[in-house]
């Protein structure tokens, strides 16, 4: 592990670098620092989402209560996409930089992207079995976020195959890059195939055709979806950065307390 | 470049000539597949002209996953592909070249032997025109993305049912618009649009698929 030792000996910069925290051993500390408040805001503005949701809002004139599964639907479909971007982005500064957080980060983020593309699966079938009449139907927001759920299992079933990391690595962000580069194309290949699907509801361009309080739930169950993920994900980037470095200097003093020295002992 | 894309070419044709049973085994499982569905769903003429279109894509979609996993193989196992990759020549090309190879040997005759098939499901003479031109415009896409999915898996435990996890969902566009050009047919509509968008996803595909390929062969053989 030169390449850890070698940033060992390289002075703090006295500014604060983006890049500083480039490398596992600095990201580190600072995913740990991280962590707490992610998991306060994640639990707080649940909890605040989730009372605007059942408590404030009003009830549909159309679809009655049932449309409630939207606080967590909704946000669970924006992360699922939003997710496999981040992943498909830290793959691809990865192949380019050549830089191992970069992998591990996409690695860590990819189960979190599966459960909230299932958990929208799964809200969705809830909802659509009042107001549809059917658990599933093949509409092309259904299709596409089942698909998506399928590249995030491709992606992770590849890992999983490859015992060397840095080849697991690669193979990993390339696939997801194909990916996200099909999704658009997926997307709409689907939606030109069957449409069923009510229309977004919130969009940038366009008035909101929801109540405010509806909306300001979504919304905050959306950012506790965020903080949730950032959280998750890093706790899994701890865990994979420990596992992968298992063998550099900064893990031995993490794990034993003690200033190690690299010529005795351990 | 167009002299190392003829002679890999013709190499690997020359080689699939001399063991002229491992080409035919795609083209029999097509066959085997879509044989089993009159027999599954029933003979009636009217439900086989109605699925027929969507049993020959997934059919050929099957078939394209079952030989594709095999691109790569035997070139790894004697050391033709290392030398592939030490080549000056441009990877992505020699790459391109096998699946043209590839395409000539397991889904042209997959087009080739598609009217057949169509007059067992019983389609008209112009439905057959159009699931016959839907698969050849389509299957070079197959044959494409296949070549990613065989790359990244080459040499890998399980690699047949993790490249279908990989690959299938890449699959989906063409899939939709290659049969949905029959059954838009059938609705009176025209289908010209689907082509166009198969040509366009092959189009894609030539230009993404032979350098993503040769980018995971470098990462498969690091």
């Amino acid at each position: 592990m030169s390449e850890t030792q070698s940033s060992v000996a390289r002075a703090p910069s006295p500014g604060f670098s983006f890049f500083h925290y480039a490398s596992p051993q600095t990201f580190f500390p600072l995913a740990g620092k991280l962590l707490w408040p992610c998991w306060i805001a994640a639990a707080l503005l649940t909890l605040a989402g989730l009372y605007i949701g059942f408590f404030v809002a009003p009830t549909d004139a159309t679809q009655g209560d049932s449309y409630r599964i939207i606080f967590i639907h909704v946000p669970a479909a924006w992360m699922s996409m939003v997710v496999y971007l981040a992943m498909a982005f830290w793959c691809a500064v990865g192949l380019v930089f050549n830089t191992r957080l970069s992998f591990m980060m996409a690695t860590a983020l990819a189960p979190t992207g599966a459960i909230w593309a299932f958990v929208a699966l799964w809200t969705g079938a809830l909802w659509g079995k009042p107001t549809w009449g059917t658990y599933w139907v093949w509409d092309a927001r259904l299709t596409s976020e089942l698909i998506l759920f399928f590249l995030y299992c491709g992606y992770m079933a590849l890992q999983a195959a490859i015992d060397d990391p840095r080849r697991a690595d690669r193979a990993g962000a390339l696939i997801a890059i194909v990916g996200a580069v099909n999704v658009p194309i997926i997307y709409f290949s689907v939606k030109w195939w069957n449409t069923l699907h009510q229309g977004a509801s919130v969009s940038l361009t366009a008035a909101p055709t929801m109540a405010t309080t509806m909306l300001t739930g979504m919304l905050m169950m959306a950012l506790a979806a965020w903080a949730y993920t950032i959280g998750a994900a890093l706790v899994r980037v701890r865990a994979i950065m420990i596992e992968r470095e298992r063998s550099a200097d900064w893990v031995r003093k993490l794990v034993t307390g003690a200033d190690f020295n690299g010529d005795s002992k351990a | 470049m167009l002299s190392v894309f003829m002679a890999v070419l013709r190499r690997d044709l020359l080689l699939a000539w001399r063991r002229r049973s491992d080409v035919l085994t795609a083209l029999g499982f097509f066959l085997l597949v879509t044989s089993l569905f009159p027999l599954g769903v029933g003979p009636e003429p009217d439900q086989l002209a109605q699925i027929a279109g969507g049993v020959m894509w997934v059919a050929a979609l099957l078939a394209t996953l079952l030989s594709v996993s095999r691109l790569f193989e035997s070139d790894e196992a004697d050391g033709t592909l290392e030398q592939m990759l030490l080549s000056v020549e441009p990877l992505a090309v020699i790459v391109l070249a096998k699946v043209c190879a590839y395409w000539l040997l397991t889904g042209l005759p997959l087009v080739l032997i598609a009217p057949l098939i169509a007059l067992q499901f019983s389609l008209t003479p112009d439905e057959t025109l159009i699931v016959c031109a839907s698969l050849l415009i389509g299957t070079p896409t197959l044959s494409l993305l296949g070549a990613i999915g065989a790359s990244l898996t080459l040499g890998l435990r399980g690699g047949g049912a993790l490249i279908a996890l990989l690959v299938l969902p890449l699959y989906i566009p063409v899939l939709i618009f290659g049969a949905g050009a029959i059954d838009r047919w059938r609705a009176g509509l025209e289908v010209g649009s689907n082509l166009a968008l198969l040509a366009a996803c092959l189009l894609v595909a030539l230009a993404v698929a032979p350098v993503a390929s040769a980018a995971a062969l470098r990462i498969a053989q690091d």
